[in-house]
């Protein structure tokens, strides 16, 4: 369970969020709504703990950073950088450090992820020469391999085709019915209706939480 | 033409400069291949110009000393290395005017303090001079080179997911300042190494044009590590041969060996050549 208590969020003077409290249960399916630089972002990083909190507190019921993992939306990621579709999604499969090498169960492990976004036969193809669609695929392979209790994803279903999007929904339930806690941020509200159980939409430096999409298109 | 190709290294400095420069060419250019991949080009010309006021410095103190000019070299490369990093951090953005304001304050003081010191020859500090490569100064090339490759080959793995991608690697692994200033120690190393045989202003050259130019025939990050390596090597042995027969300094040599290589795969290459656009399927 994620507990939020009066948290207050800033992008150096600017106030981005405040007053947020409330509480995401383990294991349920969360979207994060509201419209362009309502803070969702923002929310979605500080609960990863990597904003920092200008005012309140944030308790994440013992989850450390190697528990958390954050599909950033345009992530930082150097898509002209050479290297292959395995390689990026085994540099996360492991704890890196000098003397570490990467298991064979972590090495099967990412084989295994590929596989389920659909990418096995591309595993070997360098990243340069993806698509939009199948470098999302790579980046939800490599928030498989984190294997981690809470996964935060920012609008991962942008610039991604009907198909592309049925397929990592598909991994998104997937986490769901594992028991790992979801937050994702979205837009599409019809697909928040149909997919997601739970949302908290954001507005006007407020958050207003929700059991009932269906009452958030109202 | 055998004479022209032999004769230079019939004589015992040139041996030695062949030496030192191969076991440059080894460490040097997989750290530029880095460098180019994470756009720190420029950072490449600050710490070339950087290293000048420590290398003044250390000679001021104890003279002509390969060991306390390197020594000078080394801390002041990272003082501004460390510099240049937190500059661009605290003021965000903009990195490239920073970078060039401090490289141009480096040099000009680095060649202030060397032109007071009558007994250094500001070109042989600059530009290198085979004829001063000493047991020293060869040590020190090999020495770095050792140091250099099992380092790099330690942080090979964090440095490459810190290159692709630092927003994860902060919020995964964390420690990517680490590995980044790890990074910077050694392709600090390896410019000073440099500056006895090619000079400050050209020992980088040697690390950055056959990286440059890999990128033109491999698709892969080892495959490109490698093609620097082998260009490097051809231009450290070509460059030698045309310092000694047209009599002119060897880190120029080198180096220009090194661009008529960069220029030649960058026409004729497998990727991304100018010949490759022109005839796509060829």
């Amino acid at each position: 369970m994620i507990t939020l208590d009066n948290v207050e969020l800033r992008h150096g003077q600017r106030i981005v969020l405040t007053g947020v409290s409330g509480t995401i249960e383990s294991g349920s399916l969360t979207a994060l709504t509201g419209p362009n630089g309502s803070g969702k972002t923002t929310l979605l990083r500080a609960i990863a703990g990597l904003h920092p909190l200008a005012h309140g507190r944030i308790d994440r019921n013992g989850c450390t950073q190697a528990d958390i993992a954050l599909l950033a939306q345009g992530s930082h990621l150097d898509r002209s950088f050479p290297i292959t579709c395995h390689d990026v999604v085994a540099l996360a499969a492991t704890r890196l450090g000098p003397f570490r090498s990467i298991s064979r169960d972590r090495l099967a492990a990412t084989q295994a992820a590929l596989h389920r976004v659909g990418l096995a036969e591309m595993a070997q193809r360098p990243i340069q020469a993806l698509s939009a669609g199948q470098f999302q695929r790579v980046l939800f392979a490599r928030t498989i391999v984190q294997d981690a209790k809470l996964i935060l994803l920012d609008e991962p279903f942008t610039a991604v085709d009907a198909a592309t999007t049925r397929l990592l929904l598909s991994v998104v339930h997937e986490w769901h019915v594992q028991g790992r806690t979801v937050i994702a941020v979205l837009h599409d509200i019809d697909l928040v209706q149909r997919h997601f159980p739970h949302t908290v939409s954001l507005a006007r430096r407020a958050a207003h939480w929700d059991e009932d999409p269906g009452l958030q298109a109202a | 033409m055998l004479d022209f190709l032999q004769e230079p290294f019939a004589l015992g400095f040139m041996r030695r400069a062949l030496a030192g420069c191969l076991a440059l060419s080894v460490s040097a250019p997989p750290l530029g291949v880095f460098l180019v991949l994470r756009r720190m080009s420029l950072m490449s010309d600050v710490l070339q110009h950087g290293v000048l006021p420590g290398i003044a410095i250390g000679a001021i103190f104890a003279g002509l000393s390969v060991w306390a000019m390197g020594i000078g070299g080394v801390a002041a490369g990272l003082a501004v290395a460390v510099l240049a990093g937190w500059l661009a951090r605290r003021t965000g953005g903009r990195e490239d005017s920073q970078l060039a304001g401090m490289y141009l304050m480096a040099l000009a003081a680095g060649v202030a303090l060397i032109s007071a010191q009558h007994s250094i020859d500001l070109t042989h500090v600059l530009f290198g001079n085979v004829l001063a490569v000493d047991d020293a100064a060869l040590f020190g090339m090999a020495g770095v080179a050792t140091v250099t490759l099992p380092a790099l080959a330690l942080i090979w793995r964090p440095l490459v997911l810190e290159s692709l991608d630092p927003g994860f690697m902060a919020a995964t692994a964390g420690k990517g300042g680490l590995w980044h200033l790890v990074f910077l120690v050694l392709v600090v190393l390896c410019v000073v190494s440099g500056f006895v045989a090619l000079g400050t202003l050209m020992s980088v050259g040697l690390m950055m044009l056959p990286a440059i130019a890999a990128r033109h025939w491999s698709d892969s990050l080892a495959g490109q590590v490698r093609v620097a390596v082998l260009l490097a090597c051809l231009s450290s042995v070509g460059g030698l041969i045309a310092s000694y027969n047209f009599d002119i300094p060897a880190g120029p040599a080198i180096v220009l060996t090194a661009g008529t290589l960069w220029l030649l795969s960058l026409l004729t290459g497998r990727r991304a050549s100018l010949w490759r656009q022109a005839i796509p399927n060829a």
